[in-house]
């Protein structure tokens, strides 16, 4: 093994001051190592860790001790046991979540993203892959390009990594052999265009024996380029393509602690700023000057991209959580519908039509994305039909937004222009995307503003509007009670309308069917139609089984609060089935009806329905009373 | 003047500011525990410069096990009063009662008044986010925790099941009863650490510095003496207490954590000896060491910062 390049312990025993001033000017890199089980992934960051001296004396005793137990390097030092951390993980000998190292050299701080390679590991890769500023692809020389060579490249290529090397490890099995180093890189080249990457570096390393990694190698005289450490010390970082686009800084939190100090908290994305420049507030376009950059240390004169910052501006205008401050005359724009590509995170797969939160940057939205136009095989790079996206499946689709974005294409910004899906009923993270372009301009589609206002259309029925959604299984009484209920407001002089399950599918809805994207869409689009009608002051009563939570929170999130009121006719699926009205169970039991709600298709009970009918203790005349009442006392001004 | 690239540290304060900001935004009721060690000082030095010229809108939490250093209590009530915070200070009243110390009971120490302390303390106030700070280069199992590290309601973290976390957007959306812990410098390393301190002069308890102090030694390791009374009643008698050189590389409980013998007596001496040290810094720490290679990871699980 050849020595480490490192003097540091010199200089920090010599000079200490010397020693901190050097390293007060490092600068910051952030890559991901892609390699599977057997590439020696783990072996090259443990080799990183011990040449940098990021190892104590008392983890190298337990890793010795380990390495005899349960390595698979004989008696010499696993490398690999250093860096798989979760017990589990070290069970099964694989790395299965991303695990972030670090080390230093004189010159720079490294993060390192740790990933696992398998192909069901693609959201811990592409998780990796979001914050890296280069990639380090390994390739085991004996076995040259791989499939997942292909899907490493690919993934980095996509997350927007510009700065890819191509390590071939373990020369030493292969005998240093120029003549098969080089093949393997002609290879890659090949591919690499292919997909569009336009460069890339490639080193002969070996992660066990040490070569290249820290220092040039005396085994291959043949080549003449830096080591490993070498070159990720001085390839640039991305800092510098950040700074020389336009300014743009998502608004974090509104800083103000007393009437005199009004301040905009933020990460600058990209560009610069400084007091006196020109910006405007998206997505209201409202522009103003900056008059101060504020800091405990003290105001500054400038700042740029990276930097936590507070701006003041020089008029009080309307700017929170979610706008985005930019250069004036060169602002992003704002759109409400894109092509996006899409990387599913969950078990349970992409419902299309569904909505989630979205978030990007410090803007949170309520979003659906369409069917995908395609799925790509990571493999091969096909791409290929698909009607949703599983877990760990790439795609690109139409996404939908309730109100605009203030974005830039990924290609573009990262902040602005990467995104996540949170699922609205588990809150976990189910997906990432990336914003290819809007497919239209949401500022050219201007909502019609009327004079004839829903307040006037309320105030001249001498009624709140309100949408009373009746939800429940099949044959639990919704459309009975509803009926019930429509009758008696009707009687009481109130405008009202009732939508039925059964006669909307008749018409408005004959195109869908019973899958759960159907039923989505029957929801969403119901919930469209009782919106109008309440903005036409009218008082709405729906019955349909709506089985999923989600979508019934999608209605309630359509309307101003208050005005969704849930009613939830709980009756037991024994009982339900028992009446069963239009012989519909007999039919789902004996396998004729696909899809049966309590059935083969599940219905999610709502949690906290304004109103709960019990109908096994309530009769449906008193329960219809009952909501009257609640309707009146609760929205009918007293006349 | 821009320069093209930011420093290291100067890119590690802006995403801790940033991670602040978003859980002051996001969540209901944040608040930041202070353990008063070095981390703790650097997290509260960030907070005030996330939200600078506001104080950090969040109190201070101190999950005390009434065996801290009594330097330590004393730079905690200061630190809290310079930065305008309200000090929150919780005692495990079970742990008080049954008289729960570091000599007798061991693990249970820490698993009463720190693991249970916490979850009560949590509960108590009804917290959603509570920031720490906890460093990935710590320990191996932090590795791969998230920086918002998400919590069920009864405390549980489950390492198989963690969001995924990209770019810089964080999820800090939650059920009822649900929490996040929140770990804005993940991602510095002891030496950041101490750099920043350098920088910044961020107060630090002066046990970090050499001086000389009472100190006995317990199980072949060597321990201050701070409260002397009280180290015999519970040992049963009074340990020889020999004066020396010594500083600290991390705070605890007194009695369970090991002092270094040293002459450092200056920022620039500590970090010098810190890099040039041969063993980690948890090492003078019990608690990495239960249940094999897995002790973090089993301590966290149960509900441990």
């Amino acid at each position: 093994m050849t020595d480490p390049v490192y003097v540091t312990d010199a200089l920090i025993a010599q000079d200490i001051d010397a020693y901190l001033d050097t390293h007060q000017h490092k600068t910051m890199l952030r890559f991901i190592t892609c390699g599977s089980v057997d590439d020696g992934k783990s072996t090259l960051i443990g080799r990183l860790l011990y040449d940098s001296k990021m190892i104590f004396e008392d983890q190298l005793a337990a890793l010795e001790n380990d390495s005899k137990k349960v390595g698979t390097q004989g008696q010499a030092i696993d490398f690999a046991l250093l860096v798989d951390g979760l017990a589990a993980e070290r069970e099964q000998g694989i790395t299965i979540d991303v695990a972030y190292r670090f080390f230093n050299t004189e010159k720079r701080k490294f993060i390192v993203a740790d990933c696992p390679g398998h192909e069901q590991y693609t959201r811990n890769m592409v998780t990796g892959a979001s914050t890296a500023d280069l990639a380090v692809i390994l390739i085991d020389a004996r076995k040259g390009v791989l499939v997942q060579t292909r899907r490493h490249s690919y993934l980095c290529h996509l997350l927007g990594i510009r700065n890819i090397v191509l390590a071939v490890n373990k020369m030493d099995l292969v005998d240093y052999s120029q003549a098969r180093f080089d093949e393997i890189v002609a290879e890659y080249r090949a591919f690499a265009s292919s997909i569009g990457i336009e460069a890339f570096t490639a080193l002969p390393i070996s992660g066990f024996a040490g070569d290249n990694v820290t220092a040039p190698s005396a085994n291959t005289p043949w080549y003449t380029g830096p080591s490993l450490i070498a070159h990720l010390e001085t390839v640039p970082v991305r800092g510098a393509d950040d700074l020389a686009r336009p300014f743009r800084m998502p608004v974090q939190w509104v800083n103000r602690p007393n009437l005199d100090f009004r301040g905009f908290s933020g990460l600058i994305s990209s560009g610069s700023v400084k007091p006196g420049d020109s910006v405007r507030v998206l997505p209201s376009g409202k522009t103003s000057t900056v008059t101060r950059i504020v800091t405990l240390e003290g105001d500054l004169d400038q700042a740029q991209a990276g930097q936590a910052v507070t701006l003041t501006l020089a008029d009080e205008i309307d700017c929170s959580r979610g706008d985005v401050i930019a250069l004036a005359d060169n602002p992003p724009e704002a759109a409400d519908q894109f092509e996006a590509t899409l990387v599913w995170m969950a078990d349970e797969a992409l419902t299309p039509g569904r909505a989630y939160w979205l978030k990007l940057g410090t803007q949170t939205v309520s979003a659906t994305v369409r069917a995908p136009e395609y799925v790509v095989n990571v493999n091969t790079m096909e791409r290929l039909a698909a009607k949703t996206l599983e877990l760990n499946a790439i795609g690109v689709a139409e996404v939908v937004t309730d109100k605009a974005l203030v974005f830039e294409p990924y290609a573009q910004s990262r902040t602005l222009g990467g995104f996540i899906l949170i699922d609205k009923i588990t809150n976990a993270t189910v997906g990432a995307g990336m914003l290819n372009f809007s497919l239209r301009r949401a500022q050219n589609v201007h909502w019609q503003a009327l004079d004839v206002t829903r307040k006037a259309h309320a105030a001249l029925k001498m009624q709140e509007p309100a949408v009373l959604w009746f939800t429940g299984l099949s044959g639990s009484g919704k459309s009975t009670i509803a009926n019930l209920v429509e009758k008696k407001l009707h009687a009481l002089g109130k405008h009202t309308f009732l939508l039925d399950g059964d006669n909307v599918r008749h018409g408005l809805n004959k195109d869908l069917g019973f899958t759960d994207a159907d039923r989505i869409e029957n929801i969403r689009r119901v919930g469209e139609v009782a919106k109008l009608m309440t903005d036409a002051g009218l008082i709405v009563l729906t019955a349909f089984i709506s089985p999923f939570r989600a979508e019934r929170e999608l209605v309630r999130s359509l309307l101003p609060v208050g005005e969704f009121v849930e009613v939830f006719i709980d009756t037991p699926l024994e009982e339900a089935e028992k009446r069963d009205v239009k012989g519909l169970y007999k039919k789902a039991r004996s396998g004729q009806l696909k899809n049966f709600t309590g059935i083969d298709s599940p219905y999610e009970r709502p949690e906290n329905p304004e109103i709960r009918v019990d109908t096994t203790r309530e009769s449906p005349e008193d329960a219809a009373e009952r909501i009257v009442e609640r309707v009146i006392g609760a929205w009918m001004p007293v006349i | 003047m821009t320069s093209p690239s930011l420093t290291h540290l100067q890119r590690l304060e802006a995403e801790a500011i940033h991670i602040m900001r978003e859980v002051v935004a996001e969540a209901q009721a944040p608040v930041m525990l202070y353990s008063v060690g070095k981390d703790s000082a650097v997290m509260l030095h960030l907070a005030r410069k996330a939200f600078y010229p506001a104080p950090p809108p969040f109190p201070l939490l101190h999950v005390d096990t009434t065996w801290k250093f009594q330097d330590m209590y004393a730079l905690r009530d200061r630190m809290a009063r310079e930065s305008g915070m309200d000090l929150l200070v919780y005692q495990n009243p079970e742990a008080q009662a049954r008289g729960i110390n570091p000599f007798d009971h061991g693990a249970l120490h820490t698993d009463m008044w720190k693991t249970e302390g916490l979850k009560q303390a949590l509960d108590l106030y009804g917290f959603d986010a509570a920031f720490g700070g906890a460093r990935r280069d710590e320990e191996k199992s932090r590795a791969k925790e998230r920086i918002f590290s998400f919590r069920t309601a009864s405390h549980g973290w489950d390492p198989k099941n963690q969001r995924p976390e990209l770019w810089n957007l964080y999820n800090a959306r939650k059920n009822k009863g649900e929490s996040i812990r929140v770990f804005p410098i993940s991602n510095w390393t002891e030496l950041d650490i101490w750099q920043y301190i350098h920088l910044n002069d961020v107060p630090i308890v002066p046990l970090y510095f050499a001086a000389v102090r009472p100190t006995y030694e317990w199980d072949g390791q060597l321990f201050m003496a701070d409260d002397i009374p009280r180290l015999e009643k519970v040992l049963g008698y009074r340990p020889e207490i020999v004066e020396r050189s010594i500083r600290f590389r991390t705070l605890g409980c007194f009695p369970l954590t090991g002092a270094v013998e040293s002459s450092a007596a200056t920022l620039p001496e500590v970090i010098q000896e810190t890099l040039l040290t041969t063993t980690s810094e948890r090492q003078g720490r019990v608690i990495d060491k239960d249940a094999g290679g897995a002790g973090m990871e089993v301590k966290k699980q149960q509900g441990y910062f």
